[in-house]
């Protein structure tokens, strides 16, 4: 029995079911050669040309390009770039009516060509020494997405891992009037060829089926010449019928392999390009071209000259028409894509990306618009029709009464909307339509079902750390209550003895501490001399001045020190301390005052806000606008900077309390303020601890 | 003769209610299915518009005999699938009929004040900012229910529409314009 290899290799080929023969109406356009389209006056570059996701915008209003300059940046497997199509500058980065069946408007870049057609500066490619990875992010920054029609990444299937057997370059272009490919291919199936060994480097896969439709003789014989004798590349010329190009219908056509119902052809080894796209990464390997212009079919008895045109992206639709000498009927319908699959463009306005292959501006006689939809009656020519065996009056009765579960049932999601159905139906009912919006619905539905799994974990998840977070409060809060009924205990019976201790270890203390404050008054010494000689002229106060300052210094010291040292936790060097006093003494005023300040005026600018609220209509309005934009956004930091300033003068007060009681039993003798720093710290941290509990109460309940 | 065959038909009925006694300990089901079923449907927007706190506490009312029709996110699909479940009629909706249009919250973001009453309002945490910084709305996690437009002291939170996208475009026959192209 022969292997498949060997049936391919003696050039068996299979049919697939279904099908129809419209008239091709190609035989004229594929005679003309290319037509090079001027450079128009305005580009629109939508941002997405692809399946997947848009770029990062790179440029801005006023930037200059050139040529072949990336204008976007992929930033994702599922993106590639789009390029100048040419030399000039940025008007705009804008919304513009997307070449989309719906029209709504998307990012585009609109460029003005400056006529000099400037290249940036380019990079060929010997792909033979090149890794897989340096060829796989050229194909990408090319900007290259499958140019059949429907843009898939071709970086992503370029990468497959899995092995394939075999690739296929589909020319076939089965609909009517398209001949872009069969243009490309006559006059550069060397390129072509080129393009297709590149992904067989990559691939390396057992053999290469080029399929192109028997009524393209030309096509055929340029593309055999340009394969020569290569070893297992078979061109293969496939009967004329629709939809023999598309991806599923051709693989059962050249290998008799069906792809299973939601998966892709790679799963069963085979990898399928169109010729514009194995051109394209020619074009961009070997010499750098990334994905720019694109070949057009214009086609239609409106136009005087229908022909393949070369355009750059970007061009409008009614400027390639214009240049096809377009002569609009009233009503005029224009098509992008072909009559079986293609949309009628709201706008001419939309430019023509990546997937464009051709723009149809057919007569009313030529292509009539849709008659008069009417009943089903049950004929099952539709049925014969269809080439992925489907039911489509079944999925007509079940679209139409919107019945998902059975749409599923019925294999909706194998329908190729290649509109071979609708063709045949002699009650002309338009039923890709009706598939297409039943498709988007349970597309829609199943997004919604997935986001509303979404919600329901979010507000899980919500509840029960809510629930986490109110058994934490109410433990912290037992906990707290508990440790306070015990210090209330403790501090009434022990008040006493932890007052005798800290005598005892402020009389340990005080040995080294006269050694220190001794030293401070040495240090003071010189001090006093050079402020007694710089305040000369007031002697009379000096003296007065010099018998409160040690005092009031050593207790401002005694607080610095506990300052520094709460904040960095070192012990104060003994040099630094009677700086630190002297630095200190005057500041507790004006520390005080600040915050005095800063109270009273959050005191002030509330009442001015109450009154603002209460009478509008104040004597001076205008400070009342002043103060409003100032105070509105203020609200919640003055409350909670009173809040902090009264929780620091609790603290201060507090911590002052403790340092006279300190000092009060040894007012004696000047080492008085010294021996606390023992004392001192252990308090502050206690009072400050209390502050901080305080300022947290209040914020929960301001939060609550 | 006859305390025999009521001895046999004792011992049988201990047996089996012994049996259904093991098989209700050993195949419990943890939660009641028809709430879970009920949830599935409803669509967990989690705004409260039922009078009951989120989605699953009006699955429970209804597993309990609620009204099924106060569900205004989830429309007369969602009412319609929740008569098919309970197996009663379907009921036009209770709440004023409500534009099905799916919004997301915004919040003007230069007049938030950071006060995250909104935060604490979202039942999804679809909020973030935090005490005093500007505050912002995770679009994707939105479920529209606009529970956190009445707690803003400041009233900067609006409900947008959602903007329709290529990608979740519907076809619509009747909606595609038909429109003059000029001649000239």
């Amino acid at each position: 029995m022969q292997t498949l290899f060997e049936k391919i290799a003696a050039g068996q080929l299979w049919r697939f079911p279904g099908g129809i023969h419209p008239p091709t109406r190609k035989a004229e356009l594929s005679k003309k050669p290319i037509a090079t389209m001027p450079l128009p006056e305005r580009l629109f570059l939508p941002l997405r040309q692809h399946i997947g996701v848009a770029g990062t915008c790179l440029v801005r209003k006023g930037d200059y390009v050139l040529k072949g300059q990336p204008l976007t940046v992929a930033d994702s497997s599922m993106s590639v770039p789009v390029h100048a199509p040419t030399s000039g500058l940025i008007l705009a980065v804008t919304d513009h009516t997307s070449p989309h069946p719906s029209a709504l408007p998307e990012p585009t870049i609109v460029l003005e060509p400056d006529g000099l057609d400037e290249w940036r500066e380019r990079e060929p490619l010997d792909y033979q020494q090149c890794s897989t990875q340096q060829l796989l992010e050229r194909i990408q920054g090319a900007g290259i997405a499958g140019m059949g029609g429907a843009g898939f990444p071709t970086h992503l299937k370029s990468a497959s891992t899995r092995q394939i057997d075999y690739i296929i370059i589909n020319g076939v272009e089965c609909e009517p009037y398209i001949s872009a490919d069969d243009a490309l291919m006559q006059e550069h199936a060397s390129t072509i060829v080129q393009g297709i060994e590149i992904l067989s480097h990559l691939l390396t896969p057992k053999a290469v089926i080029i399929a192109i439709e028997d009524d393209k003789q030309s096509a055929f014989h340029a593309m055999q010449a340009a394969v020569d004798d290569r070893q297992h590349w078979f061109v293969r010329a496939v009967p004329t019928k629709y939809p023999s190009g598309g991806e599923k219908q051709l693989i059962q056509l050249l290998t008799g392999q069906e792809v299973p119902a939601g998966r892709r052809p790679m799963d069963i080894g085979i990898m399928m390009f169109n010729v514009g796209t194995s051109f394209a990464i020619a074009q961009a390997v070997l010499d750098d071209i990334p994905l720019i212009s694109r070949i057009v079919t214009l086609a239609g008895q409106t136009l005087q000259q229908t022909q393949n045109v070369l355009a750059p992206l970007g061009t409008t639709v009614s400027d390639l028409l214009y240049f096809c000498g377009f002569q609009p009927e009233p009503q005029q319908r224009v098509i992008m894509g072909g009559p079986m699959m293609g949309f009628t463009l709201p706008d001419l306005s939309v430019p023509i990306i990546k997937t464009s292959n051709c723009i149809l501006a057919p007569t009313q006689q030529e292509l009539p618009a849709a008659a008069n939809e009417m009943d089903c009656i049950r004929c099952t020519a539709c049925a014969e029709a269809c080439p992925a065996s489907l039911l489509p009056q079944q999925l007509l009765w079940f679209s139409k009464a919107k019945d998902q579960d059975k749409l599923s049932e019925y294999n909706l999601f194998d329908c190729i909307e290649c509109g071979a159905c609708a063709y045949v139906c002699p009650s002309e009912i338009p039923l890709v339509q009706y598939y297409r919006i039943a498709k988007s619905e349970i597309r829609e539905q199943q997004r919604e079902a997935l986001k509303a799994e979404q919600a329901k974990a979010r507000f899980e998840a919500r509840k029960a750390r809510l629930e986490a977070e109110k058994l934490e409060r109410q433990q912290r809060n037992e906990r707290l209550a508990a440790e306070r009924a015990a210090k209330q205990n403790m501090d009434s019976s022990n008040a006493v003895a932890a007052a005798l201790t800290r005598v005892q270890n402020r009389q340990q203390q005080a040995p080294d501490d006269v050694a220190t404050i001794n030293a401070e008054r040495e240090h003071q010494k010189p001090q006093a001399g050079t402020q007694q000689s710089l305040t000369a002229e007031q002697p009379a106060n000096t003296p007065q001045a010099s018998e409160q300052d040690p005092r009031k210094a050593a207790i401002a010291a005694a607080l610095a020190r506990a300052k520094a040292k709460k904040q960095q936790q070192d012990t104060a060097d003994t040099p630094e301390a009677p700086k630190a006093a002297d630095t200190t003494a005057p500041e507790p005023e004006p520390a005080t005052d600040p915050r005095k300040a800063a109270i009273a005026a959050a005191l002030a600018r509330a009442k001015a806000k109450k009154q603002q609220q209460d009478t509008a209509d104040t004597a001076a309005p205008k400070a009342a606008d002043t103060t409003a934009p100032e105070s509105e956004p203020a609200t919640d930091p003055r409350k909670a900077a009173i809040a902090a300033a009264l929780a620091r003068a609790k603290a201060k007060k507090q911590q002052q309390d403790t340092a006279d009681t300190a000092a009060a039993p040894s007012a004696a003798d000047t080492t008085a303020p010294e021996p606390d720093p023992a004392a001192d710290p252990r308090k502050a941290a206690i009072a400050a601890a209390v502050a901080r509990a305080k300022a947290r109460k209040l914020k929960e309940s301001e939060s609550e | 003769m006859m305390s025999t065959a009521l001895l046999v038909m004792g011992a049988i009925a201990l047996l089996f209610g012994g049996l259904l006694g093991y098989a209700a300990l050993r195949f419990r089901v943890e939660s009641d299915p028809l709430v879970e079923q009920i949830d599935e449907i409803l669509p967990q927007t989690q705004c409260g518009q039922c009078g009951y706190p989120g989605c699953r506490p009006y699955a429970e009312a209804i597993a309990n005999g609620d009204e099924i029709n106060k569900c205004p996110p989830g429309g007369e699909a969602t009412v319609r699938k929740l008569a098919d479940l309970m197996g009663v009629e379907a009921k036009p909706l209770d709440a004023d009929a409500q534009s099905s249009i799916k919004k997301v919250a915004f919040i003007r973001e230069d007049e938030c004040i950071g006060c995250t009453k909104c935060i604490q309002a979202c039942p999804v945490d679809a909020i973030v900012g935090a005490t005093r910084q500007m505050h912002t709305v995770i679009a994707d996690e939105c479920t529209g229910c606009d529970l956190c437009v009445e707690p803003c002291p400041v009233d900067c939170i609006d409900m947008i529409p959602v903007a329709e996208t290529a990608e979740r475009w519907k076809w619509d026959l009747q909606s595609i314009p038909i429109r003059h192209i000029e001649t000239n």
